[in-house]
């Protein structure tokens, strides 16, 4: 019994053995492909992916991306692109215009003012330019206060200070955006039906408006002329791609966003943001200094009817032929232009 | 002055996540921060690899270079530390560090952020030395006590290395040259533009 017992234990024990064997063999030729070895190589993902991601154990699935190094374009762009982007766009625009000032001095009304006024702009109108301008003018500011506040501003406010304006301009900058938007959306659907392209813009186009002609050349234009059209779409395009990418940037990785589509955002946000700074101080100076008799029309919303006749004929005698002049004493009913 | 530096050696990282919590029971780390992070690379194929990320305290440090207040400074030992008293919550340190570190507390509404937090290297802030508002603030100061980060010291397998950038870099040569094989200095060359073979 003993001797048999004995037998079967070495025939079961060799067998064993044979299984150990023979399943270790197969284990060993995977581990000739390397689990040990540099199978993940950092600088090989990072060329062939740009980034390495992984997998971690926490809900913050951003931390599950080890490395990211993409964020070097983004500081570069930061650092030194948008400066330079910014920098000559406002600043190239500010010289322009007094540049513009010096040669050609504030556009007056030729004819002299008449004295009568039309209504130009509804006290709507009037409030949605209005509401969308502070806004803007806060945004502007705040937003350029992120680029270049700390080469400006933190020299002489001081780390405390500039950190206190900087943050409370913060908030402005992300409370006011809504503000902003519903602004540019009632602009969008306010005047859009007058700012789609005509004719008469054509001209407008050939000869700037008359604008670089000191002897006071002008081309016909309905309510709107071709450069403000141009104003008006930039605004609405512009103003639409700085909401998209802007509302990224509130709501950060909102959606699934990735660090590059966050980075790509804020590029965009900045890009379309200066130029939007720049232009609009070119919309400023021709509302103001620029022109006379133009301020008015964002005031109490009228005009003198001579400028009217000079810089929108057409609008102007739309409006007549229609009687939609406006009533009251010193305001034009429904007199004929000539 | 040493240069601090981590070094993860992912040949030796377990996963374990011990790192991970032993910082934020150090520092009294709220929840929905991480400061440190274990992610795996290949998860479950030949070949896998774990390593342990957290600020990697960079030479030329991009959160430092695009932070609109200027609130980062780097110490003599290297530490890349800032002062949350100056951070306004833009969140843009985020988007320029190579290794994901800053974290941010969700404290309103939509996405804003609060002040950033982020690893010490266990050397606290611009506050007094073991301070008590510097505690609240950043987390033990380990460093000025003469200990290492906490994450380093108790890691199970020494995978995760911390200290002097030459003294950690030659511990892990010598690895590398000892058992035949190193996948490398995870990070290095993007934060310090230096690798060890």
């Amino acid at each position: 019994m003993t001797r048999l017992s004995r037998a079967v234990r070495t025939i079961v024990s060799a067998l064993v053995l044979c299984c150990v064997i023979a399943l270790a063999l197969p284990a060993s030729s995977v581990g000739q492909t390397s689990p040990n070895a540099a199978a993940v190589n950092e600088q090989q993902l990072l060329k062939q992916l740009k980034v390495i991601r992984g997998l971690g154990t926490i809900p913050d699935t951003k931390s599950y991306v080890l490395e990211h190094p993409a964020g070097r374009q983004w500081r570069e762009f930061r650092t030194v692109w948008l400066k330079w982007i910014g920098g000559v766009s406002i600043i190239g625009m500010l010289a322009l215009l007094t540049l513009f000032y010096l040669w050609r001095g504030t556009i007056r009304i030729e004819g002299g003012r008449s004295g009568r006024k039309i209504i130009r702009f509804t006290a709507f109108e009037r409030f949605v330019h209005w509401l969308t301008a502070t806004t803007f003018v806060i945004l502007g500011i705040t937003g350029l206060n992120i680029t270049f506040g700390r080469a400006l501003i933190l020299p002489w406010l001081g780390p405390n200070a500039f950190s206190a304006w900087s943050e409370s301009a913060k908030y402005a900058h992300n409370y006011l955006s809504f503000a902003f938007t519903i602004g540019v959306v009632l602009m969008f659907v306010m005047w859009i039906g007058q700012n789609f392209p005509t004719k008469a813009d054509i001209e407008w186009m050939k000869t700037g408006g008359g604008m670089f002609s000191k002897n006071g050349g002008h081309a016909p234009a309905w309510k709107f002329n071709a450069g403000q059209k141009m104003l008006y779409w930039f605004i609405v395009l512009g103003g639409a791609a700085m909401m998209i990418t802007g509302y990224m940037l509130i709501f950060p990785f909102y959606g699934g966003l990735t660090v590059g589509s966050m980075e790509l955002a804020e590029v965009f946000h900045a890009v379309v943001g200066v130029l939007f700074v720049a232009l609009i101080l070119a919309h400023i100076y021709l509302g103001t200094v620029g022109m006379e008799g133009a301020f008015e029309s964002m005031v109490d919303g009228t005009v003198d009817l001579n400028w009217a006749k000079e810089h929108h004929p057409l609008w102007l005698q739309e409006e007549l032929a229609q009687d939609r002049g406006a009533k009251g004493p010193g305001l034009v009913t429904s007199t004929p232009a000539e | 002055m040493a240069r601090m530096k981590f070094l993860c050696d992912a040949d030796r990282c377990i996963e374990c996540n011990a790192c991970v919590t032993a910082c934020k029971n150090e520092h009294d780390i709220p929840w929905g921060i991480n400061r440190r992070r274990v992610v795996t690379l290949d998860d479950g194929k030949p070949g896998e690899r774990s390593v342990s990320m957290a600020c990697m305290h960079c030479t030329d440090a991009p959160c430092a270079a695009v932070c609109p207040v200027d609130c980062f400074y780097t110490t003599a030992d290297g530490v890349v530390l800032h002062n949350k008293d100056l951070c306004i919550g833009c969140g843009y340190c985020f988007y320029a560090c190579p290794f994901g570190a800053p974290q941010y507390p969700k404290t309103g509404n939509f996405g804003s952020r609060g002040k950033m937090d982020k690893c010490t290297f266990c050397a606290g802030g611009p506050e007094a030395d073991g301070s008590k508002e510097e505690y609240e603030k950043y987390g033990a100061n380990r460093l000025a006590e003469g200990k290492l980060p906490l994450c380093a010291e108790m890691c199970s397998t020494k995978a995760l290395l911390a200290g002097d950038g030459e003294v950690v870099g030659q511990i892990y040569k010598e690895r590398v040259e000892t058992r035949g094989y190193g996948s490398g200095a995870w990070g290095w060359l993007t934060a310090y533009d230096e690798n060890i073979t």
